[in-house]
């Protein structure tokens, strides 16, 4: 059984790393509109992800083909019960893509202006319903051996919402702090100020979340069952708290580095809670997708462990690398100097 | 209409409109990349020129097919939730690695191509093209080894799993690596894709040697093309031949549709026109045979028996004609395509090339036929493979999703043919933006 433990980690990680790493491009995103006052703003903000927004994408197409390989029955049920949630997710990444890789290169304004509002929509709209849909995950949904009783609208319940609101304000305050350590002067005083103004509103929604959390979900069983496991929403709560220090000390990277640790292991606080399920049942434990009852066999998980062994660390390893090409400070003059640039 | 039909039509639409895109970044990406060393080898301003031109509409190109190919990987479990449950233990594994293997590759550089032209050395420069091109065709292998399993199941077996419900599971990893079907699929695919992409580079070489821009950078881009196009042509023939012989092998009842051989029979010959008839059961017209030449495709015997389309019950058959019109027409194509690379090759060796209007004109107006070519084939693939989802294990009725309702399939049909219609209205407009533009 211990396959599926190892791949119920690695799932939480893929997850994790992906929100990680596209949450400062959704909130960079979603934030585009706020931070700039011209132009070249607007570009300068683009160009910062520009090099890296595509691959960190990857990491959920990762999760998601690892969710395919590794539970095959939950990747079945999850997408299908959340086909409109799905589909509006789907939309907006599609629409993200093509309005970063075409805003720049056609020199006109209303071109231009119609990019910013569908770069502004299609970075909030994922934060939002990635939040919605892992707050319903966290308290169950309503299945049973007939299936799924739910609806689009019934996701939109006050728990859902609330992990919805979480999520856009964790990626918009780790946006701006991307923002900010990645741009210099104007824009980057600006960022930072965005992110010291939506801090307060995050630490506020995240301790209704952690309140709520209690009544809403069975998540602080497994803390209560393991109570080393604390450490990982302590973590959480410390890095969050951390990133206001840094910024009160003008330690902007470092700031940055906290607003990681902190999305990472807000994510780490929801899946610990769910062991050993994937998606629990709100109706019955009895129909909950867990990661025994959901997973591939052993054979195939052993494939799959075998291939996350050898390929990740070299995709972890080149990485690195791009982001050690790309570590300078995208400033004005990157913009107006280059076709290539956004 | 049902979720069912719903749900085949927006797999068909989506899977479709991707490939568009993918056949020519498997293609351009080589392309690319070549000029781009031609250029560090010989500092050339040329192949510097031309790699940032075909580079930009590479990009354009990219830009879609990554977006589109995401709509892939959710569908599968938002529309065939039966499927996937099915069979997810073992054909998730191959999308997971390409994931891995491929797709973090590809995306991670073509950053560093697009954003890097002065952080990294003009070698790294051009190994992140090549890392590119080499990533997408790493990435349709996984793709193509998937869909191999879905027309020739290997290297499982069928167990209940925890909750008591028969699924696929995988017992050889290596047969589905080693899958014949899988790779002759892969190589037909990708050299399919080298035929659209020398296609469209001839195509907008053509359009602006007939308006005389830029002589040498047009002329040398044909060229080049031309080459790699007669290349591709040959190569997709050949591995052609060889998956019809796998496709004879092991889905007989596709087969007899692409041919539309009704009996079973030794030394079938070949009609050159023919029109199938499905309800009686025969062909409406088949005239000019030549002779024994099904059975020579099929076999490579001259003797060597076909069986029949009445050999399968009614419902086993997959829909005759769509699926034989489509194989005819993808030959023809092909063939056609073949001769217009020849003589590509030959005519742009001439010193008067700019001056041939007609073969220029012929290759400007080629340039859809390639990509009708591959979604001619990909009809054959998978119409041809039905009423099977996975040939013989799972039929495609059983693999739908049970807990989506018609509403939620109907928006969602309707929504992804505004946005699609949409980002194809951009394609085209981008891609003769840039195409009519030039080279700067």
């Amino acid at each position: 059984m211990e396959l599926q433990i190892t791949w119920f980690v690695l799932w939480a990680v893929l997850w994790a790393v992906y929100f990680m790493l596209d949450g400062f491009v959704l909130g960079t995103g979603m934030l585009s509109g706020l931070m700039s006052r011209n132009e070249t703003d607007k570009r300068v903000l683009l160009q910062t992800v520009g090099p890296v927004w595509n691959g960190n994408e990857v990491w959920l197409i990762t999760a998601g083909g690892a969710t395919f390989a590794a539970f095959p029955t939950t990747y079945a049920l999850m997408f299908s019960y959340l086909y409109t949630a799905l589909l509006l997710l789907l939309f907006a990444l599609i629409i993200r893509g093509v309005s970063f890789e075409f805003r720049g290169i056609v020199d006109d304004p209303r071109w231009r202006s119609v990019s910013d509002k569908a770069i502004i929509v299609s970075t909030f709209l994922p934060a939002l319903l990635f939040g919605v849909a892992f707050g319903n995950i966290f308290q169950g949904l309503p299945m049973d051996k007939g299936g799924y009783h739910g609806t689009f609208l019934s996701l939109l319940n006050p728990y859902g919402l609330v992990t919805g609101v979480l999520f856009v304000l964790l990626f918009a305050v780790h946006g701006a702090l991307y923002a900010a350590v990645k741009t210099v002067g104007i824009l980057s005083d600006r960022a930072n100020r965005m992110a010291g103004r939506l801090w307060p509103a995050l630490l506020a929604v995240a301790v209704v979340f952690l309140i709520c959390s209690k009544f809403a979900t069975l998540l602080y069983d497994n803390y209560i069952r393991w109570p080393v496991l604390a450490l990982i929403p302590l973590i959480a709560v410390a890095a969050l708290i951390a990133i206001r220090y840094f910024m009160a000390k003008g330690a902007m990277l470092k700031a940055f580095a906290a607003s990681c640790v902190t999305v990472l292991f807000v994510t780490f606080t929801g899946v610990a809670g769910l062991f050993p399920s994937l998606i629990p049942s709100s109706i019955d434990p009895v129909y909950s997708l867990t990661i025994y009852n959901s997973s591939s066999s052993q054979y195939t998980l052993a494939i799959m462990t075998a291939v996350a062994l050898v390929f990740v660390p070299v995709v972890i390893a080149y990485k690195i690398w791009v982001y050690r090409v790309f570590r300078a400070r995208v400033e004005e003059k990157d913009v107006l100097a280059h076709g290539e640039s956004y | 209409m049902d979720v069912l039909t719903l749900s085949r039509w927006q797999f068909a639409i989506t899977c479709m409109f991707h490939f568009i895109f993918v056949p020519l970044t498997l293609g351009l990406s080589i392309l690319t990349a070549y000029f781009e060393t031609r250029w560090v080898m010989t500092k050339d301003d040329t192949w510097l020129r031309m790699t940032k031109f075909w580079g930009k509409l590479f990009l354009i190109n990219f830009a879609l097919g990554v977006v589109t190919g995401i709509t892939m990987e959710f569908q599968f479990g938002m529309n065939w939730a039966e499927y996937s449950r099915y069979v997810g233990d073992i054909f998730g594994a191959p999308l997971a690695i390409e994931a891995t293997v491929a797709f973090f590759l590809e995306s991670v550089f073509i950053g560093v191509w697009v954003f890097g032209w002065d952080k990294v050395s003009r070698k790294m420069h051009a190994a992140a093209i090549w890392l590119v091109a080499i990533a997408t065709n790493l990435s349709a292998l996984w793709i193509l080894l998937a869909n191999g399993w879905m027309q020739r199941p290997v290297g499982y077996r069928l167990v209940a799993d925890a909750t008591g419900q028969v699924r696929a599971e995988m017992i050889d990893f290596m047969a589905l690596l080693l899958n014949p079907y899988g790779l002759i699929k892969f190589f037909h695919t990708v050299t399919s894709g080298y035929v659209v992409a020398a296609f469209f580079v001839m195509a907008i070489s053509a359009w602006h040697l007939l308006k005389k821009n830029e002589l040498t950078f047009f002329k040398r881009s044909f060229r080049t093309a031309a080459i790699f196009g007669l290349a591709g042509s040959l190569l997709v023939l050949i591995t052609g031949d060889f998956h019809a012989v796998e496709i004879a092998k092991v889905q007989p009842a596709k087969f007899a549709a692409m041919e539309s051989v009704w009996e079973t029979q030794c030394g079938v010959p070949m009609s050159m026109v023919l029109l199938p008839d499905e309800s009686g059961e025969c062909n409406h017209i088949a005239w000019f045979d030549i002779p024994k030449l099904v059975s020579v495709l099929a076999f490579h015997g001259f003797e060597a028996e076909i069986k029949g389309l009445k050999a399968f019950p009614k419902e086993l058959r997959p829909p005759v004609a769509p699926t034989f019109l489509s194989f005819r027409l993808m030959v023809g194509l092909g063939m056609f395509m073949l001769l217009v690379s020849l003589a590509g090759v030959y005519l742009s060796g001439k010193k008067d090339f700019e001056g041939r209007t007609f073969f220029l004109k012929v290759a400007l107006w080629s340039l859809p036929l390639p990509y009708i070519a591959g979604q001619l084939g990909w009809v054959v693939a998978e119409l041809g493979r039905q009423p099977w989802i996975v040939y013989g294990v799972l039929k495609t009725s059983d693999a739908v999703s049970k807990s989506i309702g018609t509403a939620q399939v109907v928006a969602s049909l309707l929504g992804f043919t505004i946005l699609y219609g949409g980002l194809a209205v951009v394609d085209v407009y981008l891609l003769a933006r840039f195409s009519r533009k030039g080279p700067v």
